[in-house]
Formats: structure tokens, C-alpha cells, sequence
């Protein structure tokens, strides 16, 4: 089965400086990957080239293994789901209206955009009457409902969140990023997310790829990564959720 | 007459409401793509903004004048290639002025506002596979909006404030009672085009603002009544020109410059015109060039201008060879070179002439400028606003050796005032002012006949220089107006008490003519003796021009200057 996304040399210089080095990567469909690594390590970098708000400077980037310089950026983005970091909602549109914005960039008729808006607020688990809000008017975590809920209204097949969480207070975090996972698993979707949250990438992802300076360092799942690495910068990385969970189970008297 | 007043208000606050609705409407389609461009664009803005801003620092009453010549050089190479020119004069210099003057504003709210979208949004829109023009329109321009509105807000009230600017250039507008008001004194008249556009700016201003609003919380209703509001009040106010599209009989237009004595003569014009069943438009307060040039393209068809600014500045002659040989040269000049007749000389003359308060000449024992010269590093000059760059000045300050204490320019209203307040001691006066004799003024003598002659004379445009009815209406003004008629007429619209309108005084002007002044009325052009005779005939009291220097000169010059006007 071909791979949903396929990076091949994929690199990227900014004014002189290499945001990303050449760096490859194939996702299988239906996994949920984080991308992880601190700030500068090229990983927002490596997420925007798959949908093509960054326009890599060599190799190519495939989605269900056609090249996506095929494709116009526009079309290509409408196909692909995508959550924000600081979730850009449109602050002029109604919660309907920035649900709708894809379906309506796509032309849907009206009356298949209202039933959709409903289901995806059904979906992300938000009441129904916020759809006429603007939001402004919505707390912190409603928004970012309805930034995943934007993200998913054209069923897209890959979901790519650029970390989505960060702005939340952990209670919220903790809820969305359980809610994110449900809604990947029901959904079948491909999702790639960045993170700087080695805790939250080791409990919602199948894989990690642990970026560093533009690299990318480290590639496995989980379990194997907390086991233990030959880089030190991903050791460094392990280290806090291993000193966390070891330090919960101290404190629960285990 | 205030009803007066008012009864022209309606078709200068349509013109006003046109003019500036215009520029407005064609200052956002330039300003707004512009400013697209250069918000999205940095190589583009900073270039585009320092324009707006350059073209916002010259004077607004600057740049409605320096489009006039430049639109009639235009004209005239579109007469060259295309077989027809325009109009430079009046609506279209006013609408260019005006647009470049509210582009800046605009521009620079729409840089401003579409910058200051917040980053993350436009990622946002670019994310969900939004193209660029997807992007502009729905994110992009509707959060810009209310910043935009606000520079819309500004440039509206600039454009309708500067818009009262556009009658030196020929445009009716509200400002037609601001420099009429000015120049009569007429301060009823001033505060009436004042508060007009003051009150014009605030209706406007405040229904853009609902619009400003309306966009600021996403208002549908409030937006609409702003736009419903400003539809509506354009349709009322534009509403009496409508009659103006349609066909009418022959059009005349009659021109005039910025003072009192020029609109008594449009106004007398016009009179003879309408009671022989013509059109007349009237464009008043022209600015002294402007006004010449218009008549040569045939924009007006008639005005009244002055033998020796035809001659310095027409003809661009230094010298003065003598008021006959002067009227005679321009006859035949402006003639050939532009095909402007010289109808007739009017019969006084409305020179530059030197003036002080009687009591101040005699006391100063200042007859002449011979006299004046001696005295005059104690003394302070006062001169209109162009009278120190005008080779009149040149002429006598080289001629006499004039060394003032000190010189200052005020608009002619200010001027007499300050001769009264002692702030000038001596002013540049016309000789055919009404207030020589009203304010006991005397015209110190020129002996060396520095001052050229400035004899009235009627011009008709080249395409109307065969025109029957025309002629007919003008007949028999050919030397008919004595200088004590025009003071006097000029004088009634001048003055603080009793004041008469122009077109009153035009009335009263034409019946004191009698009727032997107009016999020969078939006879516009006169050979030179004849000219000379009714000049002799007509300005023998005022002789404030002097000829050349003869010995006759020496003595007329120590006559005391009290039989000139009495």
C-alpha cells in the first residue's frame, strides 16, 4: 500500500541559514505522528513543507504518492486538514462560517455545508448553539474545538496540527488531545503532529521523529524511544518524561 | 439679502457635493488597489507612500493652480493629435487636485490595515487553501475594513474642506461664497460658505462613520443605513443640476477675476446677455493667469482684463511706451497670436497706484513717489498678494530707488484695513477702488511714469469673435464707464453699511450710462485716434498713470493730489 506521505530530500534554507537539512520520511496510513524537538530544530519547518505553505528548496514531497508540485498549493491545502498553533480562527466569520470555510472554498451546496456543521460540532464535542458566536466569544479550548473542527469539515485523509495544544491550560490539554487521538483512531486518519511536549508526543503518537537542528535524529516509537538512544540530544529529550513518570510512580508510593 | 444668498446655494452645494463625491469615489479606486499592492508589496510602499505624502505638503491651493496650465498643455496636444481638446478650466483640474489630495489617506489606512491583520489569520487562510485574491477578499479586506473606513472618513473631509479651494480655477462651489465674501467684505457671505461645507463635512463624516461601525462590529444594518444615507443625500443634493443636462439654447459664459469690480462686470455682461434671451454661466473669482488662458482656449467666452497686465504678462512687454500705442499693440497682438479680440476699453482705468491716508501723506509732506522715496525707510509698504513679484513693483522700486522699512502682503480687504490700523503705511491700491475715496486715501503721483496703464478693456474668445448676439449685448460699453461710475459702483458693494450685491450694482452701472453712451454700438473696433480721444475724455479726472517724463510732469506732480477724485 503506498504511503499517505512521502518526503525525499526534503530541505529548506532561509536567507543562508538551513531551516532543514535534506531529511526523508514515508508515514504510513492511519499513523499518528509527532514531530519533537526544541525550538529551532526545523520540526514547523518539516510539517508546513507536506501541505506546501513552505515550498522546499530540493527533493519532493508525495501524498498518496503523487508529487505535490502537481498540484496548485490552494488545491492542494483544501485536501489536507490543518490546526494551528495560535488556531487562527477568522475573527469576522461565525463559529459555522470558519467550520465552513473549506466546504465553502470548495463550493458545497448550502444545504450540505449547514448538516456538516452541525456533525463536525457533534464531532468535536461542542454544543450547537456557539455556531452563530464569533470567537471572540468562545473560551480557549472552544476555539481550538473549532480550529479541529475547520481542519476536518472536508474529510480530508491527513491531519497535520502544528502544535495545537500549547496555547491551553493542561486540564483542556489533557481533554482536546484525548478527543484529537479518538477522532484519528474513528476517523482513519493520517495525522502529523508537531510538538514540543515529549510527555503528550509519547502518549498520543504511534511514532516519533525527533528533530534537531534540522536534522532529523531520531525515528521509532515510543516505547523504544524511552527505552533509551545512542544521540544524546534525544536522550536529553527522553530524559524529562522518563524522570516524570518515574516520579509519579515514586510519589503514588509504587 | 440673505434670501439673496441663499437662493444660489443649492446649485453650489450640488457642484461642491459632485466635485468632492467625485474626487472621493476616484481617489479610493486609485488609493485602494494601490494600497493592496503596497501592503503586499514592501519594494512598492515605501516609494507610493512618500508620493501620497509629498503630493499632501503642497499647499491644496497650489495644486488646484498648477493643474490648470498642465491640463491646458494636455488639452492642447490632444487638440494636435485627436482633432479636439477639453476643458481645463473648472470641474477637471478641481477633480484631479482633489483626487490626488484624498489618495493619501486612503492609502495609507488600506497599508495600515492590511499589515496589521494578524499574522496567525493570514497563515489561517493561506492554510485552509485560500488563493491570494480568496485570502484578499475574505479575510484580509473585511479585517481591514474599519481602518480603512477611517482614512476613508479623513480624505472625505479633507476633499470637501479643500473643495471650496476650486473656484479660483473656475469650479462652482461652495467656495464661491468664501472668495466672493472675502473680497466684498461681505462676512455674511463668508460664514455662509463656511458653515455650508462645515456642515457638509459633518453629515458626511458622521454617515461614514455608521459605515466605519458597521464594519468594526460586522453590522450589516448600520453599514447599509450609512451607505442608504450617503446615496440618498448625494441624489438630493445633485438633484438641481439635472436640469442642466438637458439641451438649452446657446450658452454664454462669462468670466471674471477675484474682486469686487470684476464681478460687477460679469454681472453686467451677463445681465445684457440674459435680457437678449441667452444662457449665461458665470465663473467668478479666476486667478489672474488662469483667467487670460481660459479666454484663449475658449472656455469663457468674455471677460474684462486690464491693458498692462495683458501687456507685461501676455505679451511679457517691460517697456511702456504710452496708454494709445499699449491698447493698440495688444489689439493687434493677442489678435494674431491668439485670436482674442480687444472689444473695447471700458473708458477707466483700474491702475496700480501707491496710496497712503491724507493725513499721514501730509503730514510726511509725501506727494509723489519722488517724495516717497525719501521717506520711505520709516515707513512700512503693503502690498496684495502678488503685487511684490509683479514687474509693477520692480518698476517703481528701481525707478525711485524705494528702500521700505519694512514690506508685508495681505488679501486686499486686510490691506486697507492695515493702512487704517497703521500696521502699512503705504498700500498698493487700484485706482478704481471705491475705498480711495471712502477711506480719504491719496495716490502719490508718479512722475517718472515707472507705472504702466491699466486700462479696462473687454476680450472676447476667438470662437466668439464673430458672435452676433454677443456683440449686440456688448455694444456701447466702448468707453462708457467713467472711473468715478466704477469707484462708486465698486464702492456700494464694498462697504460695510448697505451693502449691494454685485449683479445690483451691475444694474445700477448700466442705466447711468444713458443713452448717447450707447449710439454707436455697431462700432466695437475704433482706429487708434478715436481710442485715444474717449480715454482722454474718460480719465482726464484720475491720472494716476503718468506718461513719459516731460517737463509738464514736474508740475503736475506738485499739484496738490486732492482734484484727481474730488
Amino acid at each position: 500500500m503506498t504511503d499517505a506521505i512521502v518526503l525525499e530530500q526534503v530541505g529548506k534554507v532561509y536567507d543562508g541559514v538551513t531551516v532543514l537539512e535534506p531529511a526523508s520520511l514515508s508515514i504510513a496510513r492511519g499513523q499518528f505522528v509527532a514531530l519533537v524537538g526544541g525550538s529551532g530544530a526545523g520540526k514547523t519547518t518539516l510539517l508546513k513543507t507536506i501541505n506546501g505553505l513552505v515550498a522546499p528548496d530540493g527533493g519532493r514531497v508525495l501524498i498518496d504518492g503523487a508529487a505535490t508540485t502537481d498540484l496548485d498549493g490552494p488545491t492542494l491545502r483544501r485536501g489536507i486538514g490543518y490546526v494551528f498553533q495560535e488556531v487562527g480562527l477568522f475573527p469576522h466569520l461565525t463559529v459555522a462560517e470558519n467550520v465552513a470555510i473549506v466546504p465553502t472554498l470548495l463550493d458545497w451546496d448550502a444545504a450540505t455545508i449547514a448538516a456538516r456543521t452541525g456533525e463536525l460540532l457533534d464531532l468535536v464535542a461542542l454544543p450547537r448553539e456557539v455556531a452563530t458566536r464569533r470567537p471572540a466569544a468562545l473560551s480557549g479550548g472552544q476555539r481550538q474545538r473549532v480550529g479541529v473542527a475547520r481542519a476536518l469539515a472536508a474529510r480530508p485523509a491527513i491531519l497535520l496540527m502544528d502544535e495545537p495544544f500549547g496555547a491551553l491550560d493542561p486540564v483542556t490539554r489533557a481533554v482536546l488531545s484525548d478527543d484529537v487521538r479518538r477522532l484519528h483512531d474513528q476517523l482513519h486518519l493520517t495525522t502529523v503532529m508537531v510538538t514540543h511536549d515529549i510527555a503528550e508526543a509519547v502518549l498520543l503518537a504511534d511514532r516519533i521523529v525527533v528533530m534537531h537542528q534540522g536534522q532529523i535524529v531520531a525515528d521509532d516509537t515510543p516505547r523504544a524511544l524511552l527505552a533509551g538512544h545512542p544521540d544524546p540530544a534525544v536522550e536529553a529529550l527522553m530524559q524529562a518524561p522518563r524522570r516524570q513518570a518515574a516520579r509519579m510512580r515514586e510519589i503514588a508510593g509504587e | 439679502m440673505n434670501s439673496g444668498l441663499l437662493s444660489l446655494l443649492p446649485e453650489r452645494l450640488a457642484w461642491h457635493v459632485v466635485l468632492s463625491a467625485a474626487a472621493l469615489g476616484l481617489g479610493l479606486l486609485i488609493a485602494l488597489p494601490l494600497g493592496v499592492l503596497a501592503a503586499r508589496s514592501p519594494r512598492l510602499r515605501w516609494p507610493s507612500l512618500a508620493l501620497a505624502g509629498l503630493v499632501q505638503t503642497i499647499p491644496s491651493l497650489a495644486l488646484l493652480a498648477l493643474f490648470y496650465p498642465l491640463l491646458l498643455l494636455l488639452s492642447n496636444l490632444a487638440k494636435g493629435a485627436l482633432g479636439h481638446g477639453f476643458s481645463a478650466l473648472g470641474f477637471l483640474p478641481s477633480l484631479l487636485a482633489l483626487t490626488l489630495y484624498s489618495m493619501l489617506p486612503i492609502l495609507r489606512n488600506t497599508v495600515t490595515g492590511l499589515t496589521g491583520v494578524d499574522p496567525a489569520v493570514v497563515e489561517a487562510a493561506r492554510g485552509v487553501g485560500m488563493t491570494d485574491r480568496q485570502r484578499l477578499w475574505r479575510v484580509e479586506l473585511p479585517l481591514a475594513a474599519p481602518v480603512i473606513m477611517a482614512g476613508v472618513r479623513t480624505a472625505a473631509v479633507w476633499t470637501i474642506g479643500a473643495a471650496t479651494l476650486s473656484t479660483p480655477v473656475g469650479q462652482t462651489s461652495l467656495g464661491d461664497y468664501i472668495f466672493s465674501g472675502l473680497q466684498t467684505e461681505n462676512w455674511a457671505m463668508v460664514l455662509t460658505g463656511c458653515v455650508a461645507s462645515a456642515v457638509l463635512a459633518l453629515v458626511v463624516d458622521q454617515l461614514l462613520g455608521l459605515i466605519e461601525r458597521g464594519t468594526e462590529r460586522r453590522d450589516r444594518r448600520l453599514w447599509g443605513a450609512g451607505l442608504l444615507g450617503l446615496a440618498v443625500g448625494l441624489a438630493a443634493a445633485v438633484a438641481p443640476l439635472a436640469g442642466d443636462l438637458a439641451p438649452r439654447p446657446a450658452r454664454y459664459v462669462i468670466g471674471a477675476k477675484n474682486f469686487s469690480e470684476q464681478y460687477i462686470l460679469a454681472e453686467l455682461m451677463a445681465d445684457r446677455l440674459e435680457s437678449k434671451g441667452a444662457q449665461v454661466t458665470r465663473k467668478i473669482n479666476l486667478g489672474s493667469a488662469v483667467a487670460y488662458r481660459a479666454l484663449a482656449a475658449g472656455e469663457i467666452d468674455a471677460y474684462v482684463d486690464y491693458s498692462g497686465t495683458l501687456w507685461a504678462n501676455v505679451l511679457g512687454r517691460k517697456d511702456n511706451p504710452g496708454r494709445a500705442a499699449v491698447l493698440d499693440g495688444l489689439r493687434t497682438e493677442l489678435k494674431r497670436r491668439d485670436g482674442v479680440v480687444l472689444l473695447a476699453p471700458l473708458g477707466f482705468e483700474n491702475a496700480y497706484a501707491l496710496a497712503m491716508r491724507r493725513d499721514r501723506a501730509q503730514a510726511l509732506g509725501i506727494r509723489t513717489l519722488a517724495d516717497l522715496a525719501a521717506k520711505a525707510p520709516q515707513l512700512t509698504m503693503g502690498g496684495d498678494l502678488e503685487f511684490f513679484s509683479r514687474p509693477e513693483w520692480t518698476s517703481v522700486e528701481t525707478t525711485y530707488g524705494l528702500r521700505f522699512k519694512a514690506r508685508r502682503q495681505f488679501q486686499p480687504t486686510f490691506m486697507y484695513r492695515a493702512l487704517g490700523s497703521g500696521e502699512a503705511d503705504v498700500i498698493s491700491a487700484f485706482s478704481s477702488d471705491g475705498r480711495i475715496a471712502a477711506d480719504d486715501l491719496v495716490v502719490l503721483g508718479d512722475p517718472k511714469g515707472a507705472l504702466p496703464p491699466y486700462d479696462a478693456v473687454l476680450l472676447i474668445a476667438p470662437g466668439r469673435a464673430e458672435d452676433r448676439r454677443l456683440r449686440a449685448a456688448l455694444a456701447g460699453l466702448d468707453g462708457a464707464i467713467t472711473v468715478e461710475a466704477m469707484r462708486a459702483a465698486n464702492y456700494s458693494v464694498d462697504r460695510d453699511a448697505d451693502k449691494r450685491s454685485p449683479a445690483e450694482a451691475a444694474r445700477a452701472l448700466d442705466k447711468g450710462f444713458g443713452d448717447g453712451a450707447r449710439a454707436g454700438d455697431t462700432h466695437s473696433f475704433r482706429g487708434l485716434a478715436s481710442t485715444a480721444t474717449v480715454i482722454g475724455r474718460v480719465c482726464v479726472p484720475v491720472r494716476i498713470t503718468p506718461r513719459p517724463a516731460t517737463p509738464e510732469w514736474s508740475v503736475r506732480a506738485s499739484q496738490p493730489p486732492a482734484p484727481r477724485w474730488s
